[in-house]
């Protein structure tokens, strides 16, 4: 199994550990409602190591990203960072990422864990049937080493590390710094619904920025957490997870990510598919239900309306914020409505819940 | 961890204390601990009738859904009404406020299929 090069504090600190898409990560420390409630109270800190990073360089590199992504990256200035995804022609989705631009000729692709040989694959395949002189990419994975801290006290925290003025980078904002003494990206981004920063660095100083960062935030109340405590965070927020509210057979439109996919883009791969998509009707939309009876939605569980099956949920808990079961589900459209009342199948009963207004918790930023 | 010595225990994590007739079934301090947080108990209605080595109930942490097995035969005469409402208290108090259901024995000679305190801990030092 592969290791980020924090697997060893993660067992010093008795974590429980899980086989996470061919990684051992940990689900938990002290509790995945503690970690919750940390992150949404004072900080939360994350090992998301085992995210991918590529680099594209090359003065034709727009060129490239723009035929490769579904959002409009020629719209990007110098130290900005964009949600994007890449679609295979039939409009399915090959991985949701975070695009960061350096330089007109320098950017870096953010992407997830378990899908970075597949995407990096699949960006060389969009490559070589398109004529980007002069383009490189690289896949430095293995060199970065990175942390989300993620929570209200997030930037009190980091400014005890660093001497880049933090309240000078805006959301979606990077800037190039030295945090603990050594050379990082920071980002101020997140998949918590909370203020935080991503922070990307050499690989061979995850340790001592590690000890450093939680040194500064315990007093500040930082918890470390795991996947189990950023997955109710992102559901709460109704943050797409790949491989449950998008992948290859679920197209952006459907999964709630309209605003990303920039159909007046004059040529994208899977461009084509979505404008047809659109144009008749997009099948399935993402929807977020808050149970009205006592129960948890769980992934594959059916979702009725009356007695026909209307959908299907692809993620479900109990949401730590709102002590109630929360659920995203593709159902049919005329069901997405918020107000809309369903009921989701659990075990042997029909349960009732309602489409929610999403996020299913509210935050206030910038 | 605890493994209370006067408990009964089966392979699939339930303890079980013996009164007369009726006994008392929860999880064990291992299971709460394997599950995290316990956030919904699913349990059967008084009077329902449970089958030795079937679920009779759920327990659900944030992550996962998981069985819970009757370790004897009988009529549910009793169910513990608090953890509805107050599922954390399987987490806090395994062996006593996390009680599950109280059963009636209809064939008290299955408890000689139980284990016993340390065979129990046993098992769960292979599985950890």
């Amino acid at each position: 199994m592969k290791k980020t090069p924090l697997n060893r504090i993660h067992r010093e600190l008795g974590a429980r550990m899980v086989d996470f898409g061919g990684w051992d990560m940990p689900v938990q420390y002290s509790g995945v409602i503690d970690e919750h409630l940390a992150t949404r109270g004072a900080a939360g800190l994350f090992d998301v190591s085992h995210m991918g990073e590529i680099e594209v360089r090359g003065e034709k590199a727009l060129d490239f990203i723009q035929e490769l992504t579904i959002n409009d990256a020629s719209k990007m200035v110098d130290g900005q960072v964009q949600y994007s995804a890449m679609c295979y022609p039939h409009g399915g989705v090959v991985d949701d990422v975070t695009l960061y631009r350096f330089a007109a000729d320098r950017w870096l692709f953010c992407v997830n864990a378990a899908n970075i040989d597949k995407d990096f694959d699949w960006m060389r395949q969009v490559f070589g049937q398109g004529d980007y002189p002069g383009v490189d990419l690289v896949n430095r994975s293995e060199e970065f080493a990175q942390l989300a801290l993620q929570g209200p006290k997030a930037e009190t925290i980091l400014a005890k590390l660093t001497q880049t003025d933090l309240k000078a980078i805006a959301y979606y904002r990077f800037a190039e710094g030295q945090v603990a003494g050594t050379p990082t990206i920071i980002s101020r981004t997140g998949y918590t619904g909370e203020d935080g920063f991503e922070l990307y660095f050499a690989a061979g100083a995850a340790e001592s920025m590690w000890q450093a960062v939680m040194a500064a935030g315990e007093p500040e109340g930082l918890k470390p957490c795991g996947l189990g405590a950023r997955d109710t965070l992102r559901l709460e927020m109704k943050y797409a997870l790949y491989g449950h509210e998008i992948s290859a057979e679920i197209s952006p439109l459907e999964a709630g990510l309209g605003w990303i996919t920039k159909l007046d883009k004059p040529s994208f791969v899977g461009r084509d598919a979505l404008v047809k998509q659109k144009e008749a009707g997009v099948p399935r939309r993402l929807a977020g239900l808050v149970m009205t009876q006592p129960g948890i939605p769980r992934e594959g569980y059916p979702v009725y309306d009356g007695d026909r099956q209307v959908g299907v949920v692809t993620s479900g808990t109990m949401s730590p914020s709102l002590k109630i079961g929360i659920a995203l589900a593709l159902v049919t459209p005329e069901c997405s409505g918020v107000g809309k009342e369903l009921t989701i199948g659990i075990r042997s009963r029909k349960v009732g819940c309602r489409v929610a207004k999403t996020p299913f918790v509210r935050k206030d930023r910038d | 961890m605890e493994f209370p010595e006067e408990l009964k225990y089966t392979e699939e994590h339930e303890w079980v204390m013996v009164e007369d007739e009726v006994v008392t079934v929860g999880i064990t301090d291992f299971a709460q601990d394997a599950l995290g947080d316990v956030v919904f108990v699913e349990l059967p209605e008084v009077g329902t009738q449970v089958e030795a080595g079937k679920p009779f109930g759920v327990v659900e942490s944030v992550k996962a859904v998981s069985d819970i097995y009757a370790p004897v035969s009988g009529e549910v005469v009793e169910v513990n009404e608090e953890l509805p409402d107050s599922p954390e208290l399987v987490n806090t108090s395994p062996y006593e406020d996390g009680w599950m259901i109280k059963i009636r024995m209809s064939d008290p000679e299955e408890l000689d299929k139980l284990l016993e305190a340390d065979a129990y801990e046993a098992l769960t030092e292979e599985e950890d």
